[in-house]
């Protein structure tokens, strides 16, 4: 190996890194928030590039019909709820079943939305909603389940997703147009834009939650509760709402995650996962808690994974996913009194 | 979290006092199935016995994971990958030309599929042990984790190595050959998965009425207070992980003898989830929950490969949609899955079982207690810092035997953090606990446990599913020596009577003797208080640590619980009481140490502490606040 390829490696685990540090993000938003471990993630990630992929072809993405469906189950549930005497907060409701899902149909059948800009804005309007949709449907109700039941749900949610993404979008993996064409050359490394692309976008995602969660009233509100739900919710904020909006952001996350990868690689309705899990692995050197080291074990996938690929193509997943071991060794080091589970 | 109802009906009661039902107990029945179905095994047809012989293997690996999720409260969705293991073993074994000629020399070719079973257990053992070490002591959701990415580590692994034949795989298997009769057929082969499938049921049945399989259930009820019974939770784990894995294992090597080819596909992540999606389905809290779990999803899915396709209009791997939406329909609504329902509706037709006297008891290890007036546990300048709070600052105090002291002080003086530390849940960050007159540093609560304290919590942990005498019996693990294997063979009869024995006579002195076979959490939380009391009783301590015993308490109970303190005083225990009821402290103590903010501010009889000044100041907020005045 030379210099030139060791660069084209690196800008290449620094770009795969970006994106895997951007679940790994969602991934640690979402357990410490509610203590969900959140496997379908990736799908997210498939559902949003695969969604742009038919948009860009000119064709009604199914999971419009998927979104439009689970707001209805979701308005069924929070009317049974409501005829039950619980107490149902209808803005939220409202917003997630009926606000977004009509203008994700507005943008999708009466729009057409042409450029990509616009496509890439419907697919985020699109997959958002998904989130708290599915939150309600699946995880609300064992709200107070164990880690290990709500990761059993997560388990049998991610299979629902993958067969679903299989009944939308085939076996046929698709590519986007990349966002920008333009090509850098300097010292003699070819730099996309496209890659530049997903490093700004990332960056710019990872400042803009740094502000969300520093100065918003909603992003302190969900600190709160990562750091004691009890306490939180005797300050009154509701339960709702932190999975809500912990749900929506990794949506969102998954799903401008998709947009970014699927110009660079042939996205499948089960690409996602793996994506997902590799953030995982990354959200772990974290401990599922700490945004920064999460990033940093992302960037560590990302290198690993690219470089593997060169010396040892064929067991590049293993070894990125046999990384785990010992990171888990290390932080087992660390841990001498049992730890209670919640 | 609900945790299952029990595995055997904890009915008693009903034996005695309703009438009667039934013609037939649940053991009878069991037996009477069984030899229904080798009976009619030889007329079944062929494809029934395929389809039995298959629900027979996944039976086998979702048992295993019964016993990890229902049971032990881990999970596990790599099992497929130990499945892969046993099944590339002894694939190998049988057809690598090195293997055949070196080994097929020494022990005969009919021998190899052995050598491979040996292999195939040696490697999961390894792999598992090397897991399962790695997570055990973090929160349970790493295990999990780790065990996805081993599982679609292994598959990649499997589908990338030539000498295992890449992703066509392994053919010409041959079959088994038992005693010089080939197993060939599925039917021939589907009797010996059966009968390893039941001789594994009847072991872990035996394993879960034992000490061990109550040590196994508090895994799920705590880690915490598991350790402070003395059990060594991490290896509890372990071990049970190991297990689950050799099951799966073992499964994995009759499979390649029945499918006689193996490739990656049936041991990746999907397939691996398939077999939890069998556990939780059928009933992740009961033994026969994993065969009704395996029953149901392999006919469920051989149906749907057939209905959904046309449904559709494409082919693809649609049934696990439904799989999943099954699986969220029976975890958010029949959170013990479908076993717990067929079992309540078939107590109608049952016969409660008679309960087996054991014919020998054996003795229970007994501790001498130490003379009265001996210090048994003392700290010294004790403090702990969260961060900038100090929560205790330098508590000096112990507890002699034959006494009972009584720490007392207002709400956040620091009394639980200091209960934490002299019982080894955490470490102090300055200062030093000695127990029995050994340094204690570092160490972790079952030591303590080990040395002779006994103690309760003040939020009550008890396995709220499982009965009374289960729960007091938790208490008297360490005093008891049988392991697993004896557990599962049943070598340990006359100890586990010892045992419950032992439990029986504490409730009684407790007296909840009534109770003692009602599911604890039926009792009320001042009882189950109690229970709590007769648990640590349970191990014979020569220290007590009770956190406020008397709460929740009635006023003849509260009487009756000052007794028995006063009873196990004179018998020479070290008793140390946190407790907010004055009278109750005042009338019992005969030393009280009252804490504020963490320190001590007064140390003495209780006539002492009542006369003094800071004790007032901080009970009644200040003496020169004119209190008398306002009321």
């Amino acid at each position: 190996m030379d210099a030139q390829i060791a660069l084209l490696l690196a800008q290449d685990g620094l770009v795969n890194g970006a994106v895997y540090g951007l679940m790994a993000l969602a991934l640690v938003l979402v357990f410490s928030v509610t203590r969900v471990i959140f496997i379908p993630q990736g799908e997210f990630v498939a559902f949003g590039a695969l969604s742009m992929a038919m948009l860009h072809a000119g064709r009604t993405p199914t999971t419009l019909w998927l979104l439009l469906a689970l707001a209805g189950m979701v308005l069924v549930v929070e009317v049974w709820r409501w005829k039950r005497g619980a107490a149902v907060d209808w803005t939220s409701a409202l917003v997630w079943c009926v606000a977004l899902p009509a203008v994700a149909a507005a943008l999708v059948l009466g729009l057409k939305p042409e450029s990509l800009a616009a496509q890439a804005v419907t697919t985020i309007v699109l997959i958002t909603p998904l989130g708290p949709l599915l939150y309600r449907l699946a995880f609300r109700p064992l709200a107070n389940a164990t880690v290990l039941m709500l990761l059993i749900v997560s388990v049998a949610l991610h299979g629902v997703l993958v067969g679903l993404g299989l009944l939308f979008f085939g076996a046929e993996g698709s590519r986007t147009p990349a966002f920008s064409e333009a090509r850098f050359d300097i010292g003699g490394l070819q730099i996309t834009g496209q890659s530049i692309v997903v490093v700004g976008v990332t960056l710019s995602l990872v400042v803009l939650l740094f502000l969300f969660f520093g100065r918003s009233m909603i992003g302190k509100a969900l600190r709160a509760t990562a750091m004691n739900r009890v306490g939180a919710r005797l300050m009154g904020i509701p339960t709702e709402l932190s999975g809500d909006v912990s749900f929506a952001l990794a949506a969102l996350i998954g799903a401008v995650s998709g947009l970014l990868i699927a110009p660079l690689t042939t996205v499948y309705y089960d690409t996602g996962f793996l994506i997902g899990l590799k953030g995982f692995v990354a959200a772990i050197v974290g401990g599922l808690a700490s945004y920064p080291l999460a990033l940093a074990g992302a960037l560590l996938v990302g290198q690993l994974e690219s470089f593997s690929s060169f010396w040892a193509s064929a067991f590049k997943e293993v070894l990125v996913f046999t990384l785990i071991i010992p990171v888990l060794w290390w932080r087992s080091m660390f841990s001498r009194h049992v730890e209670d589970e919640e | 979290m609900s945790t299952p109802v029990p595995h055997l009906p904890l009915a008693p009661s009903t034996a005695t006092t309703g009438p009667v039902r039934g013609f037939i107990t649940r053991r009878q029945l069991t037996v009477a199935s069984v030899v229904l179905l080798a009976l009619a095994w030889h007329w079944l047809p062929e494809f029934t016995v395929v389809v039995m012989s298959y629900i027979g293997l996944y039976a086998l690996v979702a048992t295993g994971l019964v016993m990890l999720t229902g049971v032990g409260g881990m999970t596990s969705f790599g099992q497929a990958a130990f499945v892969g293991l046993g099944a590339y073993a002894t694939a190998w074994v049988c057809t690598s030309p090195a293997s055949v000629s070196v080994l097929g020399g020494i022990i005969g070719v009919a021998g190899l599929p052995w050598a491979g079973l040996v292999l195939g257990l040696g490697i999961t053992f390894a792999v598992a042990w090397a897991l399962g070490a790695m997570t055990v002591k973090l929160s349970g959701h790493y295990l999990p984790l780790c065990t996805i990415a081993w599982g679609l580590s292994l598959y990649y692994l499997f589908g990338n190595m030539d000498f295992l034949g890449g992703q066509t795989g392994i053919t010409g298997v041959p079959p088994l050959v038992l005693a010089g009769w080939s197993l060939a057929s599925p039917r021939s082969l589907g009797v010996l998965i059966w009968a390893v499938l039941l001789l594994a049921l009847w072991l872990l049945h035996n394993l879960l009425d034992s000490r061990e399989g109550r040590a196994i259930r508090s895994l799920k009820g705590g880690r915490v207070m598991a350790e402070s019974m003395g059990i060594d939770t991490a290896r509890y784990r372990l071990k049970l992980f190991v297990l689950g894995a050799l099951m799966a294992a073992i499964s994995g090597w009759l499979y390649a003898h029945l499918q006689r080819f193996v490739n990656p596909t049936p041991f990746n992540l999907n397939i691996g989830i398939e077999y939890l999606f069998m556990a939780v389905v059928g009933g992740s809290g009961h033994l026969w929950g994993a065969v009704l779990g395996a029953a149901v999803i392999t006919l469920l899915k051989e149906k749907l490969q057939d209905l959904l396709p046309s449904l559709l209009g494409t082919t693809g791997n649609f049934e696990v949609i439904v799989f999943g939406l099954l699986m969220l329909l029976v975890l958010q609504r029949f959170a013990g899955g479908l076993w717990p329902t067929i079992a309540r509706l078939s107590q109608k037709f049952l016969r409660p079982e008679t309960p087996r006297r054991a014919g020998k008891i054996a003795q229970l290890a007994k501790r001498t207690l130490p003379p009265p007036g001996q210090v048994l546990l003392q700290a010294s300048g004790v403090t702990k810092r969260f961060g900038g709070l100090v929560a205790n600052n330098a508590v000096t105090m112990n507890v002699k035997a034959g006494e009972i002291h009584a720490l007392i002080g207002p709400n956040g003086a620091g009394k639980s953090t200091f209960f934490n530390m002299i019982s080894g849940v955490d470490d102090p960050t300055d200062g030093e606990v000695q127990l029995m007159g050994r340094s204690m540093a570092r160490l972790p609560s079952r030591v303590f446990a080990s040395l002779g304290l006994g103690r309760t919590f003040q939020h009550v942990r008890l396995l709220g599913q499982r009965s009374v005498i289960e729960n007091v019996a938790l208490g008297a693990h360490r005093r008891a020596r049988r392991g697993w294997v004896a557990s599962m063979l049943r070598l340990d009869r006359a100890e586990e009577a010892a045992l419950l024995e032992e439990a029986r006579s504490q409730i009684g002195r407790c007296g909840l003797g009534a109770h003692a076979d009602a599911p604890a959490a039926s009792l009320a939380l001042g009882q189950q208080r109690v229970v709590e009391i007769a648990r640590a009783l349970a191990g014979q301590p020569a220290v007590l640590l009770l956190d406020e015993p008397a709460a929740g308490l009635r006023h003849l109970e509260k009487r009756a619980l000052a007794a028995l303190l006063a009873q196990l005083r004179a018998e020479g225990l070290g008793i140390l009481v946190v407790e907010h009821d004055m009278e109750f402290v005042m009338n019992l103590a005969d030393r009280i140490t009252v804490l504020e903010f963490g320190t001590v501010i007064a140390e003495g009889t209780p006539a002492e502490v009542q006369a003094n000044h800071r004790v007032l100041d901080a009970y009644l907020g200040g003496a020169d606040e004119p209190m008398e005045r306002a009321a």
